[in-house]
């Protein structure tokens, strides 16, 4: 009975004191974790001249697409507030006259579908135009007035502008009807192939970052192959070898992800007077928007996944061929 | 403990370092290992704690077959190895406290635990004073006796020394040699390569001689 209560309190004891252990490992993992990031810290705060160059590299090949795409989301939002006011120019046959005209632009204007028709006179355009461009001259003495009665339509919100083009086309006075969209269009895809260009060129750049953080993380491990050798003749692990490494590159990357935030933010600043100034001269209220705090984080946090990485493959390129001899 | 059967190490140059090596140490035993210089005594070092392979022959330690050993498992057998270098093998960037604490740190000790068998360690060596000091600014012999307390701060099963005395004068050689028998009487198995004939003669240990990599016979 004793045997057997004194047998049990053991095993209680051995699983404690194994938990004990456990416990101790994953302490000193952590320690030895974050032992790691300050020594690693450390390093790279006191070669403060060559690490802030590699912060800058870094930070500028991370600011070049985030700018650029910026950018584009500014131009799409502008050009965004510019789609629905698609226009529709009905020219009119050359016979048609004043009152036909009128007609029509009544007719119009009574439609559901249209939202406004306005008429340009082709006798006030010619005198408008005559004026405007100094031909004074030239226009009195043509025979008869070269420009047709144009109607411009905006069609009611919601309503297709192509559908209603094709419904204008067959009203009788009708010559031409042309929807003054294709500019947006093209606006359109030019923005789209801009997307594609700033994708493909910040996948080159984080290539390039990885690449350059790897080769600082190279000539880190040449610089300690001595004492890499010591620790593992003393029985460090792989992994124990690889930690400061990694950290070094962490703090690389997010080094350069700060750069890049501020280098973003540093060229918004610069850009939003004259900005809001330009927008005022076209009665627009638009403001830049930037890339927030957030985005500020998410471009540290990238940073550091980038460093962490680029630090991976130098270390698992490198180290593995460091072996004590 | 340690036994070696028939083991031979060619080096790529077709040298062979050792020949046919067969020897067996007993757990709780002390054994100098002597020869001229380049008749392989660091190299049967190296087999040991696996810096190297054997070219044919099988070493085995601690019931363990070495071969089977992987490179994953390496740092874990080394790990039960406390070694002094024949070039110490200190890291000049730090301090004497810190390049005995590295196998702690290794082994995950907690850092007062670190601290205090540290301290022991370095205390031992009689070098507790200059704890703080970096190597650079030490004696070949004090750099000596640091790698000495690095190789027995883990409390190693096997402590291996090349060369430990090498720098040391007379007394200190003699006070070293008392500190590895002191480890030896606490059930370590320790294996010493060194030169110095007269020292080790006057100790009553098994001497093992190597002569151009052949084992001669073996006195007690
Ligand atoms: N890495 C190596 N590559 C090629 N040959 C080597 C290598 N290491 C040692 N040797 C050769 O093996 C032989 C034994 O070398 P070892 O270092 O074991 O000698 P040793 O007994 O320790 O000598 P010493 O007393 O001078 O330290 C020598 O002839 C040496 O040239
Ligand atoms: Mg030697």
């Amino acid at each position: 009975m004793r045997a057997k209560a004194s047998g049990a309190a053991q095993r209680r004891e051995g699983a404690s004191t194994s938990r004990a252990r456990f416990l101790d490992r994953y302490r000193s993992w952590r320690d030895h974790h974050s032992l790691s990031a300050a020594d690693s810290l450390r390093r790279v705060l006191d070669n403060l001249g060559s690490s802030l160059l590699t912060w800058l590299v870094i930070g500028i090949a991370m600011a070049l697409p985030t700018a650029l795409s910026v950018a584009l989301d500014n131009a799409r939002e502008v050009s965004g507030s510019w789609d629905s006011p698609a226009q529709i120019s009905l020219f009119l046959l050359k016979s048609t006259g004043a009152e036909a005209a009128q007609a029509l632009q009544a007719e119009l204007q009574e439609r559901g579908d249209v939202a406004e028709a306005v008429l340009v006179d082709k006798v006030a355009a010619l005198e408008e135009f005559a004026e405007l461009s100094g031909f004074t001259d030239v226009v009195a003495s043509l025979d008869e007035n070269p420009l047709p009665h144009l109607l411009l339509v905006s069609p009611a919100t919601g309503v297709e502008p192509s559908v209603l083009q094709a419904e204008l086309l067959a009203l009788q006075p009708v010559e031409q009807a042309v929807v003054d969209m294709a500019w947006v269009q093209r606006l359109n895809n030019l923005m789209d192939l801009s997307r594609r260009l700033v994708l493909g060129l910040a996948g080159v750049l984080v290539l390039g970052v990885v690449l350059i953080l790897g080769n600082t993380i190279r000539l880190a491990i040449e610089n300690r192959r001595d004492e890499i050798i010591i620790v593992k003749l003393v029985g460090g692990s792989n992994a124990f070898v690889r930690r400061p490494f990694l950290y070094t590159g962490l703090w690389y990357g997010v080094g350069g992800g700060f750069i890049a935030a501020l280098l973003v933010l540093a060229a918004l600043f610069f850009l939003e007077q004259p900005v809001s100034n330009l927008a005022s001269l076209y009665q627009s209220n638009f403001q830049l928007s930037g890339i927030g705090l957030i985005g500020s984080l998410q471009l540290v946090l990238l940073g550091g996944a980038l460093g962490l990485i680029g630090a991976w493959l130098a270390v698992s390129r490198h180290l593995g061929a460091i072996e004590p001899r | 403990m340690i036994s070696f059967e028939r083991v031979t190490k060619r080096y790529e140059e077709g040298h062979d370092a050792l020949r046919e090596v067969s020897v067996d140490i007993a757990r709780d035993e002390l054994v100098f290992l002597t020869g001229h210089s380049g008749a392989g005594k660091s190299t049967l070092l190296r087999l040991i704690m696996l810096m190297d392979r054997p070219t044919r022959g099988k070493v085995i330690v601690d019931g363990q077959d070495l071969a089977k050993v992987s490179s994953r498992g390496i740092p874990r057998h080394r790990r039960n190895i406390g070694v002094v270098f024949q070039n110490h093998k200190l890291l000049f960037d730090r301090t004497v406290f810190d390049n005995v604490a590295l196998p702690l740190i290794i082994a995950g000790y907690d850092h007062r635990e670190v601290a205090r068998r540290t301290r022991a360690a370095l205390d031992k060596v009689g070098l507790l004073s200059r704890e703080r000091a970096l190597p650079i600014t030490l004696s070949g012999g004090e750099q000596q006796r640091v790698g000495i307390a690095r190789a027995v701060v883990a409390r190693p099963r096997i402590l291996l020394a090349d060369e430990p005395t090498g720098n040391l004068d007379p007394a200190l050689s003699a006070e070293i040699m008392q500190l590895f028998e002191a480890f030896n009487q606490v059930g370590v198995t320790v294996l010493i390569a060194s030169h110095d004939l007269a020292l080790i003669s006057r100790m009553q240990h098994r001497i093992l001689t190597l002569r151009d990599g052949r084992l001669l016979g073996a006195a007690s």
